[in-house]
């Protein structure tokens, strides 16, 4: 027995490959979280890279020359207000991503909560979330914020008021998905072996559940992000945006509202769009990507 | 009696929704700061119509004449009894037509693109979903879906800008935005219709391409599941053919789904609608909300948002009436 032992002295070898590279193997495998990260990253690299080197100033009307197509001078060229647009670019993609991060943040909290209760306590609680929730759901949310937006004072519309205003609507979806998978697992035997050995309420949520929902959190915040950017978009695109401030939506409606395709402007109202649809893109692969990390069953069904 | 009572129990979910979408209208602008009588009449004494002491009698008057000075449950329930007849009351901007006027001016644009839009788009994106989910298919026929597919998290007005930009400014195909050209009278001739349509075609392909991807991504993932169903083994045994299972067992089955999925799916058309008719500048719903922002024409925002938020909730409601029709297991029940 000793000498087969002694003759395989290839296990010794085989090392188990750095976390970094497992990663990386899984990374390629589920291909859409692989783009869809890599395309974020680099967004991330371009946005803080541009706001370390340009001057945001330059963001605001009247810093450049108006009117000018990309050159060597002026990269992304500058628009009808006098913005130098690669400024422009980098503070809007900047504050598309606070208001994503920030509304996406609050509604998954407020969801994660309503969710949790709702499902584990059961009774009144869940009967009025659910109705809540059924009620809201035929009614087009972006109406309601169209509504709000549209009454607040001008000055009150910011980069913080926009997020509110997008999240006020936006935490049943996460509310609903948290709750079906509460609902699921509180049957489950490891739950039903913790409440028999005497584990409080609070200990089976935060021990028990809480760790086996976390790629749900997960997923559910990366879709939040995506419905905040998605909804502050499209109030901006209205014109129902912070007006002063260069965020994406807001650029395409000066650009529509001053005709740029008319006029052959074409690089104004073209360089948010492609931005846009560059992060909207990836979050799209990355929520993909975290639906098969999270749910194996529909993993290669393909 | 069973259906009788489903019945009487989805409409009084309709008209539950429809009470709560009028309360949040009424109430929000209520807590507002601003006032829109007063802003009007601000914007016409500053463009020199008259005195600036005329102008607190002026908006007194006119809040008298809205109603705006009686106590506020009467505000509420004459509000919401108008909403119940779809009176939405007047424009600020274009004074002395309505709320409902305008709505009734440009709805025939929304609704005409809407349709054609929505129809092909349903149709044309199961077909693909289907194909790409079933394993006898050639090889060219599955890749037809993946660009749709790709194009997926793109929303349509995104769309819009591109197709305006290659198609439109570029290659300068297609018209850049407006109903007709500049400078043509409307009139029923051939040559106005022609013009016309094709000032449709930009903005009906940016929705189209903007939500194939969807029912594309929910057909496929049906298709995949039926796939495994006893039944579709079976009748492959039988020694029925391709085209027949495709048709009877396939897409038969997931049709139900589907329609599920269309009507949660309304609102989020309408809404891409209304936003990419803004960008082109046509003259539908859309466009009217827009230039009702930005002269801060406060009837008719809350106007159009009702107006559409009832007309979904009821649509939605009445696709569940159609579920019977579509499946004999509910019938049944």
């Amino acid at each position: 027995m000793a000498t087969i032992a002694m003759t395989s002295p290839a296990t010794d070898e085989v090392r188990q490959p750095s976390q970094i590279i497992l990663l990386l193997r899984y990374l390629r495998r589920n291909k859409s979280l692989g783009i869809g990260l890599t395309v974020l990253l680099l967004l991330v690299a371009f946005t803080v890279i541009g706001l370390l080197v340009v001057d945001p100033k330059h963001a605001y009307p009247l810093s450049a020359p108006s009117k000018r197509p990309p050159s060597l001078q002026y990269w992304f060229g500058t628009d009808f207000f006098g913005r130098d647009m690669l400024s422009a670019m980098a503070v809007g993609m900047w504050q598309t991503a606070v208001i994503g991060l920030l509304a996406g943040g609050i509604g998954t909290m407020i969801g994660v909560f309503f969710g949790f209760v709702s499902a584990y306590f059961g009774g009144w609680i869940d009967t009025v979330v659910k109705s809540v929730c059924q009620i809201l759901t035929p009614i087009p949310v972006l109406l309601i914020q169209v509504v709000v937006a549209s009454s607040l004072d001008k000055r009150d519309v910011t980069i913080l008021t926009m997020a509110l205003i997008v999240v006020m609507l936006a935490w049943m979806g996460p509310t609903l998905v948290i709750r079906s998978q509460v609902l699921t697992m509180k049957e489950r035997q490891f739950v039903s072996v913790a409440k028999l050995s005497g584990v409080g309420d609070l200990g089976i949520i935060f021990k028990e559940i809480l760790p086996n929902l976390l790629p749900f959190i997960a997923a559910a915040f990366v879709g939040q992000v995506f419905a905040a950017v998605f909804a502050s978009f499209y109030l901006a695109v209205l014109g129902l945006g912070p007006l002063r401030e260069p965020l994406l939506g807001n650029i395409i409606w000066a650009a529509q509202g001053q005709g740029a395709f008319f006029n052959g402007w074409w690089w104004w109202p073209i360089e948010p769009a492609v931005a846009m649809i560059l992060i909207l893109g990836s979050l799209a692969l990355v929520i993909m990507g975290l639906d098969e990390l999270a749910n194996p069953r529909v993993r290669r069904t393909e | 009696m069973g259906t009788f009572k489903l019945v009487v129990k989805r409409l009084l979910f309709l008209i539950f929704v429809i009470w709560s979408a009028s309360t949040i209208t009424f109430l929000i602008p209520r807590f507002s700061s601003r006032n829109a009588i007063r802003e009007r009449f601000a914007e016409l004494a500053r463009n020199g119509g008259f005195a600036p002491d005329d102008l607190e009698k002026i908006v007194a008057a006119m809040q008298t004449q809205f109603g705006l000075d009686r106590p506020l449950w009467e505000q509420y329930l004459s509000y919401v009894g108008s909403v119940m007849h779809l009176d939405f009351g007047y424009s600020l901007k274009s004074y002395p037509s309505t709320v409902t006027d305008l709505i009734a001016q440009s709805l025939p644009w929304t609704i005409g693109l809407l349709i054609v839009t929505t129809i092909l788009s349903f149709i044309i994106g199961n077909l693909l979903g289907a194909i790409a989910a079933w394993p006898k298919a050639p090889r060219w026929m599955r890749m037809v879906a993946t660009p749709f597919v790709l194009l997926t998290g793109v929303p349509p007005v995104l769309m819009g800008v591109l197709l305006l930009f290659f198609v439109g400014f570029r290659l300068k195909l297609l018209p850049l935005g407006g109903a007709y050209s500049i400078g043509v009278v409307p009139n029923w001739s051939w040559g106005f219709a022609v013009d016309m349509a094709l000032h449709q075609v930009l903005p009906a392909l940016a929705l189209i391409l903007g939500s194939v991807g969807g029912w594309v991504l929910s057909m496929r993932g049906m298709g995949v599941t039926i796939q495994g169903e006893d039944y579709v083994n079976f009748a492959e045994h039988k020694g029925l053919g391709g085209v027949s299972i495709f048709r009877d067992y396939y897409l038969r089955n997931a049709m139900l789904p589907q329609v599920t999925g269309f009507a949660l799916a309304l609102g989020t058309l309408v809404t891409s609608a209304i936003v990419v008719e803004g960008i082109f500048g046509l003259p539908g719903i859309g466009t009217v909300l827009q230039n009702a922002i930005r002269s801060n024409d406060f009837p008719v925002i809350y106007g159009i948002v009702l107006f559409i938020t009832i007309t979904v909730a009821t649509l939605m409601v009445a696709m569940e009436f159609v579920y019977p029709l579509l499946d004999p297991r509910i019938r049944q029940q």
